[in-house]
């Protein structure tokens, strides 16, 4: 167990170099946070609205509006920041913008009622650096989202930007900069946590000079919104790891592989590139250096198995994206036959700071477990009261993240399971909670790092739902190369339909089992590898449920449709006729004010009467669901 | 189109195909939809076989082969969507309007298709009309969203 080495909010203190721009009496910025999901609740124009009153109370020359990344706490969304006082205003809308500011013009007091409110203590937190969200974070791969607006280079080179790229071109060789990545112990965060030096090692001393290197950023696994969040609040990281990776092993040629869906990351990406190669820090004979290097982006497709390393290079290539055989590993021989490194955005984000701050300030970082060093950023989702993005330095533990900075499970159910590692990672439950996070800890739990999706089950979820529903997914999403992965993901989601069912007996789960490990041990690719896993897992720690699904043939939590039954109780319902209306087989019948009557044999389950009753109805809550 | 042509003639093998995905894309973003005139072009643009382009563009689900209806409904069936009930949606469109994942409405009004992880997980379940996301959905929110598009008497 690390403690975190948290002081108050690292992230606003590096680097050091930023204090020098800090002028006596800086201006008061107001900072709207225009991410995709906050863009999605109309931010563009809290911004125009803000800038409208600015003008309008003449407070122009004093206060800058402008706009920011992700700050990773989506779940408040939209979000406004007042900097250097490092207010924040969640859950902000247009017709604020007059309050927000007034409260900056002479005498003027902050906006009490936008002020992030604490799910369950009900505190009122009006400071960035109080929010235990925030406090309990360290953040190196993040350091400047939603701190600095994306598309202005400078407000990167304030913090610090393109400082290690000038450092590793002027005064390193290669083999140093390759040192240096070894020393720090980075591994990789796409997931597999392959030893990053090792990999440019290998490239490194592959003859010829054409070689590639490529940041991926095809995130398509679902409940992980990193490395979007990443490429929108901060590009130039990215930009500049890509770069130290091309100057450490030889190549020329970089491409960001960018996920298609992600148009607003792939936007900031090219206004990026268009000023780091106006600042000379791209192109030919980067910083004066003899060292060329260009980068282009390639919006390829958004699926799964596009982020498997060799299946990206066949995109690249113009054709399906379907994985090849390894070895030749693609430091070897990649793109077009030609060494090529192809590592996550996260990895390559942190390697400016490596070479910037030292190999030693690195390795600090995290818990050293099996060469877990530094930190790394997950995607909180499910029934957790503060979803969005965090970065934790690896070997914190996983109830640290769930309870301190997640806030905790919402409502009175509790915790039953949490999933890492996105959808073919491994369901841990509840008592498994105080597990550190690093590569090595979750593997020996069966789960994985994964895409470092996390995602927070309660007591109404149903494991064996659950298992079926990511499996289904990875099923959909297997290339069909190899005849583990296409037809042995599809029986074993025939075997948990039948579970779910309920027509399934005792052997089918020996079955399944035996099949999910055939599986996981002959597929090609990751992909196959790692798709049992959430079978395997829930197996491994649910047992029970599934027990129950094929010998008592009912579902604990009332989920698999064909074994629940929904029921009017008579004494709640008032007879409001809300669940009437919106039943689509008029199964629910009864004259107003009077308790309805449900007719089973007509019932769809759709749960739209459920839904309507909960929320909607006079009295509520007079329809359960029972297995 | 001439000064396009001979442009991608100059390219060599290697620029020719990788383009053939941001091609495809930029094709399906001003179409709305992948036609068959429109890859046969692309393949004498690229001088590929039409089999060959199929063969990708078929392989990534954002691609759609028949022309959108007026109102595209995505719907996401990510996790965390799918935990909040977002399957429900697509059967409710089957169920209640007759509307199938890939398809469109026979007047051409709405179109259907069920699609992965928007990343808008702290919003799920989450559904887009037109590009436009609408956070935070139920059955019963979602079917209210589908009729002040398409009201039901039209349909009939």
């Amino acid at each position: 167990m690390s403690a975190p080495r948290t002081k108050r909010n690292p992230a606003r203190k590096r680097p050091p170099s930023s204090s020098k721009a800090q002028a006596p009496g800086p201006k008061t910025r107001i900072l709207v946070c225009e991410s995709t999901a906050c863009l999605s609740s109309k931010s563009h124009e809290i911004r125009e609205a803000l800038e409208k009153e600015v003008s309008k109370l003449g407070l122009k020359d004093g206060i800058e509006v402008g706009f920011t990344g992700c700050h990773g706490f989506c779940q408040i969304g939209p979000i406004v920041a007042v900097e250097p006082d490092g207010i924040l205003y969640c859950r902000v809308k247009p017709n604020d913008a007059k309050e927000i500011a007034a409260s900056l013009s002479a005498g003027g007091r902050p906006v009490d009622r936008l002020f992030y409110r604490h799910p369950v203590t009900k505190e009122v937190v009006p400071r960035y650096e109080d929010i235990v969200f925030y406090k309990k974070q360290r953040r190196i791969i993040l350091r400047n989202c939603g701190l600095i607006n994306p598309e202005k280079i400078a407000d990167y080179e304030e913090r610090g930007g393109y400082r290690a790229l000038r450092k590793a071109v002027t005064s390193m060789t290669p083999d140093q900069v390759v040192d240096e990545v070894k020393r720090a112990g980075l591994r990789g965060r796409g997931g597999a946590g392959f030893p990053t030096w090792s990999k440019w090692d290998i490239c490194r001393r592959q003859p010829g000079g054409e070689k590639y290197v490529i940041a991926n950023a095809n995130e398509s696994a679902p409940g992980a919104f990193m490395d979007r969040s990443l490429l929108e609040a901060d590009p130039h990281t990215v930009i500049e790891g890509l770069a130290l990776l091309g100057y450490a092993v030889g190549a020329r040629q970089g491409y960001i592989y960018c996920r298609a869906e992600y148009s607003l990351a792939a936007r900031r990406a090219r206004v990026a590139l268009e000023q780091a190669y106006g600042k000379k820090y791209l192109g030919r004979g980067v910083l004066g250096s003899g060292f060329d290097f260009d980068v282009e982006i390639f919006e390829g497709g958004g699926t799964f198995v596009s982020g498997e390393e060799t299946a990206l290079l066949s995109s690249l290539e113009g054709s399906r994206n379907m994985p090849r055989p390894r070895p030749p590993y693609p430091a070897v021989k990649g793109l077009w036959g030609k060494p090529t490194i192809i590592d996550n955005v996260k990895t390559l984000a942190s390697v400016p700071s490596i070479i910037a701050e030292g190999a030693e300030w690195y390795a600090s970082v995290g818990s050293g477990n099996g060469g877990s060093t530094g930190t790394t950023v997950f995607a909180l989702t499910g029934k957790v009261a503060n979803a969005g993005i965090a970065e934790v330095p690896l070997g914190t533990p996983l109830s640290t993240l769930i309870y301190e900075i997640g806030g905790g499970v919402p409502g009175k159910k509790g915790l039953k399971a949490v999933q890492t590692g996105g959808p073919s990672g491994g369901f841990l439950p509840g008592n498994k909670i105080e597990i550190p996070l690093d590569f090595d800890s979750l593997q020996e739990a069966g789960s994985i790092m994964g895409s470092s999706g996390i995602m927070v089950m309660d007591d109404d979820t149903c494991l064996v739902d659950a298992a079926r529903t990511f499996l289904a997914f990875v099923q959909s999403e297997s290339c069909g190369k190899c005849v583990a992965c296409r037809v042995g993901t599809r029986h074993m989601l025939g075997l948990l339909d039948k579970i779910g069912s309920g027509k399934a007996d005792e052997a089918d789960l020996v079955r399944l089992e035996k099949l999910a490990v055939i599986v996981r041990d002959s597929s090609l690719c990751g992909l196959g590898k790692t798709a049992p896993i959430p079978v395997l897992t829930a197996l491994k720690y649910f047992r029970s449920e599934f027990i129950a699904h094929v010998v008592d043939k009912r579902c604990p939590a009332a989920v698999c449709r064909d074994l629940i039954t929904f029921r009017i109780i008579p004494d709640r319902c008032t007879g409001c006729q809300m669940c009437v209306k919106v039943c689509p087989t008029e199964a629910i019948t009864g004259p107003r004010s009077q308790p309805h009557n449900l007719d089973q044999s007509k019932c769809v389950k759709c749960r739209s009467c459920y839904e309507v009753c909960k929320f909607d109805a006079v009295a509520g809550e007079a329809i359960i669901i029972v297995s | 189109m001439a000064g396009a042509t001979s442009h991608f003639s100059r390219m060599d093998m290697r620029d020719r195909r990788r383009s053939l995905l941001p091609l495809l894309k930029k094709t399906h973003e001003t179409d709305g939809f992948l036609s068959r005139e429109s890859i046969g072009r692309l393949a004498r643009k690229l001088r590929m076989s039409e089999n060959e382009i199929y063969g990708v563009a078929t392989f990534f689900p954002q691609f759609r082969f028949t022309p959108p209806g007026k109102y595209h409904i995505q719907v996401c069936l990510g996790n965390a969507c799918h935990l909040g009930g977002a399957p429900n949606f697509m059967e409710g469109m089957k169920i209640e309007r007759g509307l199938e994942d890939g398809r469109t409405s026979p007047d051409g009004v709405l179109s259907l298709q069920g699609v992965g992880c928007l990343g808008c997980c702290a919003m799920a379940p989450v559904v887009v009309v037109n590009g436009g996301i609408h956070g935070r959905m139920n059955r019963v929110t979602f079917m209210k969203l589908v009729d002040s598009l398409a009201p039901r008497e039209e349909e009939s």
